[in-house]
């Protein structure tokens, strides 16, 4: 095979870079879930259910309050929407998960039953990073998943580049930080000392169950449930791990990128 | 083929009774144990078991030509032992680990640091292997490393651009996954399994739960067997097709590069559409599998599949085809064959040394019993030969996937798992994509966990990387590492 075989097969493939978020977004897998909603409103009385087989603590229901699900713990296994005798967990095949604030993936009362996705950064942040935004990696006891899908969004099927985002291979070149993993205490210094190269402002993205709360991991005394103790997050992406659709819909959502996307599931 | 050892044999996927491990004082189960390395046999896991303040040791061996295990133990004892790794260096680090785990100390071990525990500022603060000399000079690269990647340190003894010694400081991911088993299965063991090293979410959690169905004494359904095998093979395709990528991405080939981070998407994609998840999560459970492919399901998979297997041979076509990466690939970060199975290598890695060893080959268990995938080997132990192993898989696994999905047996694919069998110790090994899986799981007698080993293949291959990076220009590092691409968190569990 000859380069000019080989340009050939690459012209006739064409673009192969999504049309999202202009175009419609890819479809999720159909067993994939999405988000979930909770309506407390909707449960039995007493019912605990899906407290008892959520393996990551993720759902609490204190004697006299309603069922409260925090989809920053959650893990996606979905073992809570099987049990739930009043369907009042539900999966909405929805990929956008994206938030700014820790609480606002508390979900369950009224008016609370869906994630309240991310604002974008204000306008000063908005007119620095919103047409280059580069981002230093810090994998800090991550499964390598997190990670993975992370890179795919390099590909060509996604082309991150093409919004101005980009991982660069040093703290000193970087706008913020994306952290996976739920921080593992010999992975804290190196973290830190990361964040504190970044140059000001920075800001920070916590991806996956992990880096939100410790994922399948929750709980341990080996790491710190997360990378928020540690650094002050701006933009909290749930899954085990996310899918790429749901780490690019908060990328581009912190940076008002998305136009009429931001509305479309 | 059966011949004299004193070690109890068993088969991959089995269990027995505690107390037909064999006990021997410590001194005699060191020397059965070394006698057994020596004649060229395996150590897959050697490990400590607390008892009371005293520690018992216990190896698992695979005899790979007899196509069977075998299990031995030592008396408690407290102090210290003579290290094996003295004269075996397959020992070297499972014994750096039980020090670090039990306080037991391997007496003239050659390099006895810790592996991965916290000592106040990470792992890699300490002592490293030195040259001295008015030439050398000395570079620390990592924890957190360039690329979207694990963290791991790696420590360089250089003249001029030769790499003279490699030394790998790991650690960093430290989740405590073993402690965290003890007294289970536990609620969240599962997703934990998945997670042990999350690209090798079907390897782990298959070996989990074969070593839990072996302690049950059960077996899934034949049909979940099938599935966790497919399952299996597209995990291998879409990180071998991935590799592939990478690999042609170091010496800047980017066609091959550009094409296969995609196709290893579609492949990753194949394992979404059976279970919802990219890399198998909710898969695999002891008993079986919950998510069972329908037909039209697995039409849609044999149909996609034969697609992607298109474009990676493709990809693969242009990358064995450029002369550029040809002559960057070979001679290039070379490993003897007699090197790998000192240090007991395992997976592509090893068969790229030539090494005949697959479990799917040597130790079938679940599906492969009846479906056999050919062992691929390519005998010069360079970057070529293992980007070259890996081609060869790809197309192994491609022809598995298309013979299985013609054939798709009947039946259930979910069972209820029995209580599991008390004072009971099972064998589970599962070729991952990496290498070897190895699950050891001991219960007491309330027939929990008490004791649960895992032991990642990249805890062997890291020595491999650090040998074949000797002589080598330090700017291939990358390079040779993506030939290995071993897993950080798999090896610090």
């Amino acid at each position: 095979m000859s380069v000019h075989d080989t340009l050939l097969n690459r012209l006739k493939r064409g673009c192969e870079t999504m049309a999202y978020p202009k175009g419609p977004a890819p479809a999720l897998p159909d067993r994939h879930g999405g988000a979930l909603k909770v309506e407390a409103a909707k449960c039995d009385a007493g019912c605990s259910a899906c407290v008892t087989v959520c393996p990551t603590e993720a759902i609490a229901r204190p004697s006299g309050k309603s069922v409260a699900l925090d989809l920053g713990r959650c893990i996606f296994c979905a073992e809570c929407v099987k049990v739930c005798p009043s369907k009042a967990i539900t999966q909405t095949s929805d990929h956008r998960m994206a938030v700014r604030r820790r609480e606002d993936l508390v979900l369950g009362d009224t008016g609370k039953e869906q994630v309240r996705l991310a604002q974008a950064l204000d306008k000063k942040l908005r007119r620095l990073f919103g047409r280059s935004l580069k981002l230093r990696q810090v994998s800090a006891a991550g499964c390598n998943a997190c990670e993975a899908d992370t890179n795919v969004l390099g590909t060509i099927g996604w082309d991150l580049g093409r919004f101005g985002i980009q991982f660069v291979a040093s703290p000193r070149h970087a706008d913020g930080l994306l952290i996976t993993g739920p921080v593992s205490k010999n992975m804290e210094l190196a973290l830190k000392k990361t964040y504190i190269a970044l140059p000001e402002p920075r800001i920070v993205i916590a991806l996956g169950a992990c880096a939100i709360a410790g994922g399948p991991f929750i709980g341990h005394q080996q790491h710190h449930n997360g990378a928020s103790g540690l650094v002050p997050v701006d933009l909290f992406i749930p899954g085990c791990p996310p899918h790429p659709l749901t780490i690019l819909d908060g990328l581009l959502r912190l940076l008002d990128r998305l136009g009429e996307a931001s509305e479309r599931r | 083929m059966k011949r004299d050892t004193p070690f109890t044999l068993l088969t991959n996927g089995t269990a027995l009774s505690w107390a037909d491990v064999p006990e021997w004082p410590l001194a005699e189960f060191l020397r059965n144990v070394g006698a057994e390395l020596g004649r060229g046999e395996r150590l897959s896991s050697f490990f400590g078991v607390p008892e009371g303040d005293a520690l018992r040791l216990v190896a698992v061996l695979a005899f790979d030509a007899g196509n069977t295990l075998a299990v031995g133990r030592s008396q408690p004892f407290t102090g210290s032992f003579p290290a094996l790794t003295a004269t075996h260096a397959q020992a070297h680090l499972f014994e750096r680990e039980i020090w670090e785990q039990h306080g037991v100390v391997p007496e003239n071990h050659p390099w006895l640091k810790p592996v991965r525990k916290d000592h106040g500022a990470g792992p890699a603060v300490g002592d490293f292997f030195r040259v001295d000399g008015r030439e050398i000079h000395e570079v620390a690269v990592g924890p957190v490393h360039a690329g979207i990647i694990e963290p791991g340190h790696f420590r360089f003894q250089c003249a001029g651009e030769e790499v003279l010694h490699l030394e790998i400081a790991l650690g960093y991911q430290h989740r405590g996954v073993e402690e965290a088993i003890t007294g289970g299965p536990h609620r969240a063991t599962v997703y934990q399994m998945e997670t042990v090293a999350g690209d090798t979410t079907i390897g782990h959690a298959t070996a989990y739960a074969n070593a839990l169905e072996a302690l049950a004494g059960t077996e899934a359904p034949l049909r979940a067997q099938w599935l966790r095998a497919i399952a299996l093979e597209l995990e291998r395709l879409a990180n071998h097709t991935g590799d592939l990528g990478a690999l042609a991405g170091d010496v800047a080939f980017l066609p091959t590069a550009s094409a296969c981070g995609k196709i290893r998407g579609d492949f990753l994609n194949l394992t979404a559409l059976l279970c919802g998840n990219r890399f198998g999560r909710g898969l695999v459970r002891p008993g079986g599998c919950p998510l069972d492919g329908d037909a039209e399901r697995l039409s849609q998979l044999r149909k996609r599949l034969e697609t992607a297997l298109a474009e990676v041979q493709q990809a693969a076509a242009w990358l064995w085809d450029a002369a550029s990466v040809r002559t960057r690939f070979e001679h290039t970060g070379h490993l003897h064959a007699k090197q790998a199975a000192g240090i007991g290598l395992v997976g592509p890695a090893a068969r790229a040394c030539g090494l005949v060893r697959d479990v799917r080959f040597d130790h079938p268990t679940g599906w492969h019993r009846f479906a056999q995938v050919p062992v691929s080997v390519w005998p010069d132990g360079d970057v070529f030969a293992r980007a070259r192993v890996r081609w060869l898989e790809i197309q192994r696994s491609g022809d598995f996937l298309r013979e299985q999905l013609d054939a798709v047996p009947e039946g259930e694919t979910m069972s209820s798992l029995p209580a599991l069998a008390p004072n009971s110790l099972a064998v589970a090994l599962v070729e991952g994509w990496r290498g070897e899986v190895c699950h050891v799981a001991l219960t007491g007698p309330d027939g929990k966990l008490r004791r649960y080993k895992i032991t990642d293949p990249s805890f062997h291959n890291w020595t491999g990387l650090a040998l074949a990076l000797r002589g080598q220009a330090i700017s291939d590092f990358p390079l040779c590492n993506k030939s290995f691409n071993l897993s950080y968190c798999g090896f610090d569990l």
